[in-house]
């Protein structure tokens, strides 16, 4: 980011290392850019994301690097800059939401505005309790308040106070689909006349999908890639984070033949006999199952195999199937049903290649 | 009675005092990760384990006219600061001092670090965050504190008879005062104000556990 510190953005070179008592050490290093609107810093447990945004709001010390927001450098190694936690002016909701048990939410919410005569306070109050649909809840206490009411009101809290840049620490977890929906919906309305950079931290694929937004993805302390949802988490370079973007199907392979001009190799898988043209990473949604050999197909990858374990996982049942190698295969509970499928039978497995990923 | 008043007034300073006192002192054990906090924790823990006598004696000395803490008396006040009121309750707050601080340091561990983190974000510096976060929050074991610190004092013998002698309306405490009763065999006597005590002490015992259970915090968890 050099001299320059832009307005509206959030950038950040932080390093930052840390060593456990297992002498196992930890090093996050990385460098991003935040421009306004929602972006989405994903990554397995562990990557160092929460590290990351306690790295922005001061509540822990980077060894080296520069963090600027809002037009102004919040911490610089170089110059021996490090802006206290109180004076950041960074919002932060933690996962916990962290709401003060013995005040209300108005109290709650008016914390952070102490600057302000005792008429203005209410009115911002007021205002933005509204603009997150809780104003009717003002007067209670967080444990008189149910779950998604919760989330809005620490929400409203971080945000009344006109922050440069807004943390979010898997603010949402726990909460349906449509609700946490609602809730985004409403932040994006607020920001959409602020635009500040919003750093949204997530483990959820289908929280990522949800918000649609750019994604910055964090495997073991490092960026491993920044860009649209689909363009990071659809081609997942590392295993882990292929993992954590719900690749069930890791498989190595030994590339036979590469056909540049078709857009396809020819891979021997693991110490099989199976042979696949593509590469590697199959979801366990994306795979198709068949009791007889297929015919007439589109998809080119079809190999034989025994369905060796069966179980039901909530609304879907997983197979484990052997075909030499071993597969995850996610299917509805009808399917099973329909085909008569047994640990023991015979199937064939049918993979498209679209849905098939290189993962290193 | 006039014990009895006496040793309410010294109670009741001690008590105020440890509050003043020990808030700051806990506060530091809670929150600072200085390595040689062990050692104050130590000095602080210090009157549990020795015997009053022990404690009494240490701070006669000192208070004495040729102790530092009794020339500095002297030097201000123009009287010694053994077997005085004032005395009495200098060695009465050391001798109750892990009584106020424990319970302080066990419920300002108690709050959440997350609620620290979410105050100092939303912009409010130590001092604030710990008058409107901590501070609420750990009433239970302020409460605690005041009521051990007070109980305690009224209680004591060893250390007031070491100090403070038995000087009757300055020095002569209740339980000093049973304690002649029953040399001079005036055992009804030394029977009522023990009564006194006994259900002084249950009274305050209770504060402490109702407190603790939270039945008077209306912000409890259910």
């Amino acid at each position: 980011m050099g001299g320059e510190v832009n307005a509206t953005m959030l950038a950040a070179r932080i390093r930052k290392e840390r060593r456990s008592a297992d002498a196992s050490s930890f090093v996050l290093d990385v460098s991003i850019e935040v421009s306004p609107g929602i972006t989405i810093l994903f990554g397995a447990s562990g990557a160092g994301k929460s590290t990351l945004l306690d790295c922005v709001a001061g509540l822990a010390r980077p060894d080296e690097g520069q963090i600027a927001a809002g037009g102004e450098v919040l911490f610089d190694s170089a110059r021996g800059i490090h802006v206290p936690t109180p004076k950041r002016r960074t919002a932060y909701v933690f996962q916990t939401l962290a709401l003060f048990p013995h005040l209300s939410a108005e109290e709650n919410v008016a914390y952070g505005l102490t600057e302000l005569r005792e008429e203005e306070r209410r009115e911002q109050v007021e205002a933005i309790l509204k603009a997150f649909r809780v104003e009717k809840l003002g007067k209670q206490r967080p444990d008189k308040i149910s779950g998604g009411e919760k989330q809005r009101i620490a929400l409203a809290r971080s945000l009344v106070t006109e922050p440069r840049v807004l943390l979010l620490d898997e603010p949402l977890t726990g909460l349906d689909a449509e609700l946490k929906a609602s809730i985004v919906d409403d932040l994006r309305a607020w920001n959409a006349a602020k635009g500040i950079p919003i750093l949204y931290v997530t483990h959820s694929r289908e929280e990522v999908d949800a918000l649609g937004e750019r994604v910055i993805a964090l495997d073991n302390g490092r960026v491993a890639s920044t860009g649209r949802p689909m363009d990071v988490l659809d081609a997942p370079r590392r295993k882990k984070l292929a993992q954590a973007a719900g690749f069930e199907n890791l498989l190595s392979a030994t590339v036979l033949d590469l056909r540049e001009a078709d857009g396809v190799m020819r891979v021997k898988l693991g110490d099989s006999a199976c042979e696949i043209e593509v590469p590697l990473g199959y979801a366990a949604g994306d795979i198709l199952l068949a009791t007889e050999p297929p015919r007439g197909l589109s998809a080119r990858n079809v190999l034989d195999g025994r369905i060796v374990s069966l179980e039901q996982r909530g609304t879907m049942a997983m197979a484990r199937v052997d075909c030499g190698i071993a597969f995850i295969v996610h299917i509805t509970p009808g399917a099973v049903r329909e085909l008569e499928l047994t640990a023991g039978r015979r199937v064939w497995v049918v993979l498209k290649t679209h849905s098939c990923h290189l993962v290193e | 009675m006039e014990a009895l008043w006496l040793s309410m007034r010294l109670a009741a300073c001690v008590a105020v005092i440890l509050l003043v006192i020990g808030t700051p002192v806990a506060y530091g054990l809670a929150f600072s990760n200085w390595r040689g906090k062990f050692l104050l924790e130590s000095v602080v823990a210090l009157p549990l384990v020795l015997p009053p006598t022990v404690l009494g004696f240490y701070a006669l000395v000192a208070m004495g006219p040729r102790g530092p803490l009794g020339k500095l008396w002297i030097a201000l006040f123009g009287h010694g600061l053994a077997f005085t009121f004032g005395g009495l309750i200098l060695a009465s707050v050391l001798y109750s001092l892990p009584f106020a601080v424990q319970p302080l340091i066990a419920s300002f561990e108690g709050v959440d670090r997350k609620l620290l983190d979410a105050s100092a974000v939303l912009g409010a510096g130590g001092l604030r965050t710990f008058c409107r976060v901590i501070l609420p929050l750990s009433l239970p074991g302020a409460v605690t504190a005041a009521v051990l610190s007070f109980a305690h004092t009224l209680g004591e013998f060893g250390v007031v008879l070491m100090v403070g002698g038995n000087l009757a309306g300055v020095t002569r405490t209740v339980s000093i005062d049973i304690y002649d009763h029953v040399q001079s065999l005036e055992y009804g006597q030394a029977n009522r104000m023990a009564l006194v005590l006994l259900a002084i002490s249950f009274v305050v015992l209770s504060v402490v556990y109702a407190v603790n259970r939270r039945v008077w915090t209306p912000w409890a968890a259910k």
